[in-house]
């Protein structure tokens, strides 16, 4: 059962495409990366899955259509946009206050007992708390409702390390539970690196890669290859070189792993090389369509 | 808009995606204790201007005891407790008109507005809850607040004549002051709640429209269609009717000129008169299409 659906998604502002036709399809149960540079249309996908844009295209979010049911949808989705989005006026009893009042998934107690283990004061207003103070806030509020699916937009954007890691390691120990559906846009791409089970990388509104981890892991291999073999290796057709330490780092696609540790030394690549390879690849390719 | 696909997944539909339902009224109710945990001046203002007017007439009073101009007259006591009313109703008029101005964008601005949107509560809630804070919230406690200042004033007349060793039982004879509550209370809900909501409902649309520069977004056209016509007809017609409007001036008494207070016991209600009158009921149509336009703004634009 897909928690989230979209057949031929587009948005476009002005003559600005943002969302070029996106076919995309979470399952339940599922952490999707949204991965993807500045103003490839992250935000707006997730704006549009949870309700706050009008698309074209087909799009169905628990089964309700996100854009005529969006308060009936927020039911099950929570959403973080970014730590800037708690008004600063709010103070952290009006804010459990107000959640308590108009959520019906809304477990105070649980909200309580999370802000328990931080340091923030229920009398504080949001203004008087620092960003990752403010980061643990929304996470507490949104930790304690029952929903089916989160929506993560740049949730850890301006905190410091410390913060960010206790964030995801909140969300992963407390929150998620195997039957929740966990997506998350960023482009600090290390800190989710770990948490994640699904990747897909989003450029100039397109969907550009669309891979489960474990599918990531058992299917590109990266090579630190020895001057000798260059040659050699780059027979094998990989999908992206650069340099490391003065020698080529070739990135491999379905090439077996017996086959490159002949080459030089193997690993696993990172999302984040993968994710250079592959847009990097594909900016190769417009700038040559251009020429 | 977007292509409705008919395909409803089974699965979410059995797992009840509607559970343990509020009543549709909590959001509202809690909608509206936000916009008064925000702006706290709805109830600031019109209690400092209370405090200020009952100070002045205290001091009043009190110097009235030695100098004879400003002395008490228990049989015609009437006039500082409506001006004091009347200080109130402006207060009421300038904070709804500021609220309103501010109302769907001060939440765009701040970008609070994602926050607001990620939780289950409609636009049409929303925008509901911000319209009744000049519609029922503010004319309410301009209510209370005028009550309690009055009886205030009462207990400080009283004691200030008791010591001048005047008739108290004169005053509290003159002074009916139930009529006049109820007189005040018909006078808010006709001429300051129903009477300028269209004003403030198009304050509302303006600020859920205009990026920046509310006021000036929302006085602009007025001043403009005030402007032709006085050019073109030589009339000041569309600037009397709004004016009018706001400041309460409703076809809901009967007066003689010169009596300009609504307690004045010189002044007679017609509710009737009031209700039958179309200006009520069309301002109302076009108070209920503003606020639809402002529903669907809110409902399409994203934080600033």
């Amino acid at each position: 059962m897909a928690c989230i659906e979209a057949r031929g998604l587009r948005k476009s502002f002005g003559t600005t495409i943002a969302l070029d036709g996106i076919n995309l399809r979470v399952e339940e149960g599922r952490i999707l990366g949204l991965i993807g540079p500045n103003g490839a249309g992250k935000t707006t996908a997730l704006n549009a899955i949870i309700g706050l844009t009008p698309y074209q295209g087909e799009l169905r979010v628990l089964g309700r259509d996100p854009w005529t049911e969006r308060d009936q949808l927020m039911r099950d989705v929570c959403f973080i946009a970014d730590v800037a989005v708690l008004p600063r006026w709010l103070r952290v009893s009006q804010a459990l206050d107000y959640v308590a009042g108009v959520h019906p998934q809304f477990n105070r107690a649980k909200a309580e007992a999370f802000l328990a283990r931080t340091t923030i004061r229920r009398t504080s207003k949001v203004q008087e708390l620092s960003k990752g103070m403010v980061a643990q806030l929304h996470l507490a509020l949104v930790m304690a409702v029952d929903a089916k699916l989160l929506v993560l937009d740049e949730p850890t954007l301006g905190l410091d390390i410390l913060y960010r890691k206790q964030f995801y390691d909140s969300l992963l120990n407390d929150y998620f539970d195997r039957s929740r559906t966990i997506v998350v846009a960023t482009h600090q791409v290390e800190e989710v690196e770990h948490v994640l089970t699904d990747l897909m990388f989003i450029n100039r509104g397109r969907i550009v890669f669309d891979c489960s981890m474990e599918e990531v892991e058992s299917r590109y291999l990266e090579v630190l290859v020895h001057p000798e073999h260059l040659a050699s290796a780059r027979a094998l057709r990989p999908i992206h070189e650069r340099q490391v330490f003065g020698r080529g780092m070739l990135l491999f696609d379905r090439v077996d792993r017996q086959q490159l540790a002949a080459l030089g030394d193997v690993r696993t690549p990172g999302i984040a090389d993968l994710f250079v390879a592959v847009i990097g690849n594909q900016a190769g390719e417009t700038q040559g369509a251009a020429v | 808009m977007n292509t409705q696909s008919r395909t409803v997944p089974e699965s979410f539909e059995s797992q009840g995606i509607a559970p343990a339902a509020l009543p549709a009224t909590r959001p509202l109710y809690w909608s509206v204790r936000r916009e008064l945990w925000e702006n706290r001046s709805i109830y600031i203002a019109p209690l400092a201007v209370a405090a200020v007017a009952l100070f002045a007439f205290s001091i009043s009073s009190i110097v009235g005891i030695w100098e004879k101009p400003l002395r008490l007259n228990p049989a015609h006591s009437q006039t500082p407790y409506d001006l004091a009313a009347g200080l109130l109703m402006l207060t009421g008029i300038v904070v709804s008109v500021f609220y309103c101005l501010d109302a769907l964008s001060g939440e765009r601005r701040d970008r609070s507005i994602l926050f607001w949107k990620s939780l289950p509560v409609s636009d049409v809630t929303t925008v509901l809850a911000k319209a009744s804070i000049p519609l029922v919230v503010l004319p309410l406690l301009i209510f209370a607040i005028i009550v309690a200042m009055h009886w205030l004033m009462l207990l400080v007349s009283s004691a200030v004549l008791l010591v001048g060793g005047q008739s108290v039982a004169t005053l509290w004879t003159n002074f009916s002051f139930f009529r006049m509550s109820l007189a005040l209370f018909y006078h808010l809900v006709t001429a300051h709640a129903l009477w300028p909501f269209p004003i403030y409902c198009w304050l509302l649309l303006v600020s859920g429209w205009a990026r920046r520069a509310t006021f000036l977004w929302a006085a602009l056209p007025l001043v403009a269609i005030a402007g032709v016509e006085q050019i073109v007809f030589h009339t000041w017609h569309f600037a009397v009717l709004v004016g009018g409007r706001l400041i309460g001036n409703a076809p809901a008494f009967e007066s003689t000129p010169g009596d300009m207070f609504p307690t004045d016991p010189m002044i007679h209600i017609t509710p009737g008169h009031f209700l039958i009158s179309p200006g009520l009921w069309i301002g109302l149509v076009i108070a209920a299409a503003f606020l639809a336009a402002a529903v669907r703004l809110r409902r399409y634009q994203g934080p600033i």
